[in-house]
């Protein structure tokens, strides 16, 4: 063993060359704030500049005379393709898709969890192995199949519906979407729960089965209680994920008023008619970014740690 | 040794051995597959039937409609052709190339500027709890905000250029986003954006996770901080940047929306992606069975580094 005799740190170069490494350090870290802090910014003060202050002022100046009007602009006239009713039905789609979606995928994703990591059977690995790969799949890749199926499952829609008067929600693209969503979501929600059971005491299940309690009564009063923040991780998640999908949203709900908010968003950024209103594009963008920026606002700590869990496994 | 595998492989009721046992209970045993079922199955079928399925469609003539008589690799040997067609480009020439700058732009960019930022945020920061999350938030951004958000930024007539000519600086030029021969690195710059504060987040936790006694010990013996991080923390984050690179290279090859919403594929498709290039003649050029061959060569590529990851950390984890 070498001796440590070898004096600490050669501190002697003194205060000044520490408080120049802190400046420097400090400057850094203030520059790239800037840098991520910067298109928000700028998309924020547009949205409540006037178009006239848009083209004759400066771009990272503070509105003048700040304005909502954008915003109601965006929220309740701007134009997709040709209708010109705002973007609010587009939003409430998105909500109507995401909520069922990320309820059922999270839910399906804890039982499947549960019985993966309490109730193993041979061939545990692969089954969960094979669902996990299909979080990592370019979507490219089921995308035309989908796109067959979804299209003949539309079709006994309305042949349902012209034999009962009812088509059960077959065809209906929301439906459509929130299948899709919970489908391809299921890698990730089973993922997160799986890893999460993993840590959980098997002891305590073994003792709740001796004492005679079912499977469903094991999962509902022993598991459940004590998954409170995998299942906020999970909805955050998927959430996030589900709120921002584009490829799935342009692919099945692509035009008309069933559109998702990130599609219409497109859509209105790149409707050419007219003059183009930079404001009332950024402030549609604002309301398209608003619920996940707020969920990551509220719960960022446990945004993080899904990104986290969905990224280095355990 | 797997000690955990034993116990729960013991859990299965023991009853199930004693002939006789009622449906009931018999039941209650295949109660935990019955519930797993529908997800596997569903996997199944829309995981793999689907990628299958996309398989032989490219085996297929198949242009807007599918059509099911297989014709042999045509549409692999238009890809293949297309790939050594330079000059003019074609789309897939394009696109590959495109998927080689922005893949390893964007890769090594993110890795290397979210280890600096985690090394610097890891220097005892005041404040760090603010920062942290201004370098993250843009990951809760759909793609086509960030695009819509950087088309406005980098415009030549609006943005950046126009700004610092008003400042003063009227030589200052940046058209990137509309000339086809850059277009691709204002993607790999919302990219970065995008991903880097995540990247920055995960070598902070490796960070925060090395041994203190180790840096305390490497100190005494007179390491400069330099020497600290590249010979000891840097070789310690190892698995870090391998799960880094797996998450941006899985984000890369699927980029397509950002590419849609900056740039709306850039002036003649100069900024397409292979994922846009499989979108376009899918859904755009009647192109099926091109389209869909195009996403086997994305799936296989993702594949290749996948499932060697995947495999190597399912397996080493009896714990």
């Amino acid at each position: 063993m070498s001796t440590v005799a070898s004096p600490a740190r050669p501190t002697s170069s003194g205060i000044s060359g520490r408080t120049i490494n802190r400046i420097v350090i400090y400057g850094l870290l203030a520059l790239f704030a800037i840098f991520y802090l910067m298109p928000l910014f700028v998309m924020l003060v547009t949205s409540f500049k006037t178009m006239d202050e848009i083209q004759n002022g400066n771009m990272l100046a503070l509105p003048q005379a700040p304005t909502f009007d954008p915003w109601w602009k965006a929220w309740g006239e701007a134009c997709v393709g040709l209708t010109c009713a705002g973007i609010k039905g587009y939003f409430w789609n998105s909500i109507k898709m995401v909520v069922p979606a990320v309820l059922i995928s999270t839910l399906l994703g804890a039982l499947n969890g549960y019985v993966l990591t309490k109730w193993r059977f041979r061939g545990h690995t692969l089954v969960f192995a094979m669902m996990l790969f299909a979080c990592f799949i370019p979507f490219q890749s089921v995308l035309l199949p989908m796109a067959t199926i979804l299209g003949s499952i539309g079709r006994f829609g309305v042949t349902l519906q012209n034999a009962t008067g009812f088509n059960f929600g077959l065809g209906n693209s929301t439906v459509n979407l929130v299948f899709v969503h919970v489908v391809y979501g299921l890698g990730f929600t089973t993922l997160f729960f799986r890893n999460y059971y993993e840590a959980f005491p098997t002891e305590l299940i073994k003792a709740a089965q001796v004492d005679g309690a079912s499977f469903f009564q094991i999962f509902r009063r022993i598991m459940l209680p004590n998954s409170m923040p995998i299942f906020v991780v999970t909805v955050i998640y998927q959430f996030t994920n589900i709120w921002n999908d584009f490829l799935f949203a342009s692919a099945y709900a692509g035009t008309g008023d069933v559109m998702p908010m990130t599609v219409a968003l497109n859509n209105v950024v790149n409707t050419s008619t007219g003059v183009v209103e930079y404001n009332v594009n950024m402030a549609a963008a604002m309301i398209a970014a608003l619920p996940t920026l707020l969920v990551y606002v509220v719960a960022g700590r446990y945004f993080v740690r899904g990104l986290m869990a969905g990224a280095v496994k355990g | 040794m797997s000690t955990v595998a034993e116990t729960t492989a013991k859990l299965t009721p023991e009853h199930d051995a004693r002939p006789g046992a009622s449906v009931r209970s018999r039941l209650q045993d295949l109660l935990p597959k019955i519930v797993l079922a529908p997800s596997f199955a569903a996997t199944i079928v829309f995981v793999y039937g689907f990628i299958l399925w996309t398989i032989y469609l490219s085996f297929t003539n198949s242009k807007t409609f599918p059509s099911y008589a297989i014709t042999g690799a045509r549409a692999y040997q238009r890809l293949w052709r297309w790939t050594f067609e330079s000059d003019p480009p074609s789309s897939w020439y394009t696109s590959i190339t495109n998927m080689g700058i922005f893949g390893f732009l964007y890769i090594f960019i993110c890795l290397a500027l979210g280890l600096f930022l985690a090394i610097l945020l890891d220097q005892k920061i005041r404040g760090e709890g603010m920062l942290r999350p201004i370098y993250l938030y843009p990951m809760a951004l759909s793609f086509i905000v960030t695009g819509v958000a950087w088309k406005w930024f980098l415009d030549p007539g609006l943005g950046l250029e126009q700004t610092l000519h008003q400042w003063g600086w009227t030589s200052f030029h940046f058209d990137w986003i509309k000339n086809k021969d850059f277009v691709i690195y204002t993607v790999v710059i919302a990219g970065v954006w995008q991903a880097s504060g995540f990247i920055m987040a995960m070598f902070l936790a490796g960070l925060r996770g090395i041994d203190g006694e180790i840096m305390k010990a490497a100190q005494i013996d007179g390491a400069t901080t330099f020497q600290l991080y590249r010979r000891i923390v840097i070789p310690l984050l190892r698995p870090v940047f391998l799960s880094a690179f797996i998450v941006l290279a899985h984000l890369a090859i699927k980029s397509y929306d950002l590419v849609v919403a900056l740039t709306s594929g850039g002036p003649g498709g100069s900024a397409w992606l292979p994922s846009n290039f499989m979108y376009e003649f899918t859904f755009k050029r009647n192109e099926m069975a091109v389209g869909s061959a195009s996403a086997v060569i994305m799936l296989m590529t993702l594949t290749a580094i996948i499932v060697p990851y995947l495999y190597s950390e399912l397996r080493e984890k009896p714990r």
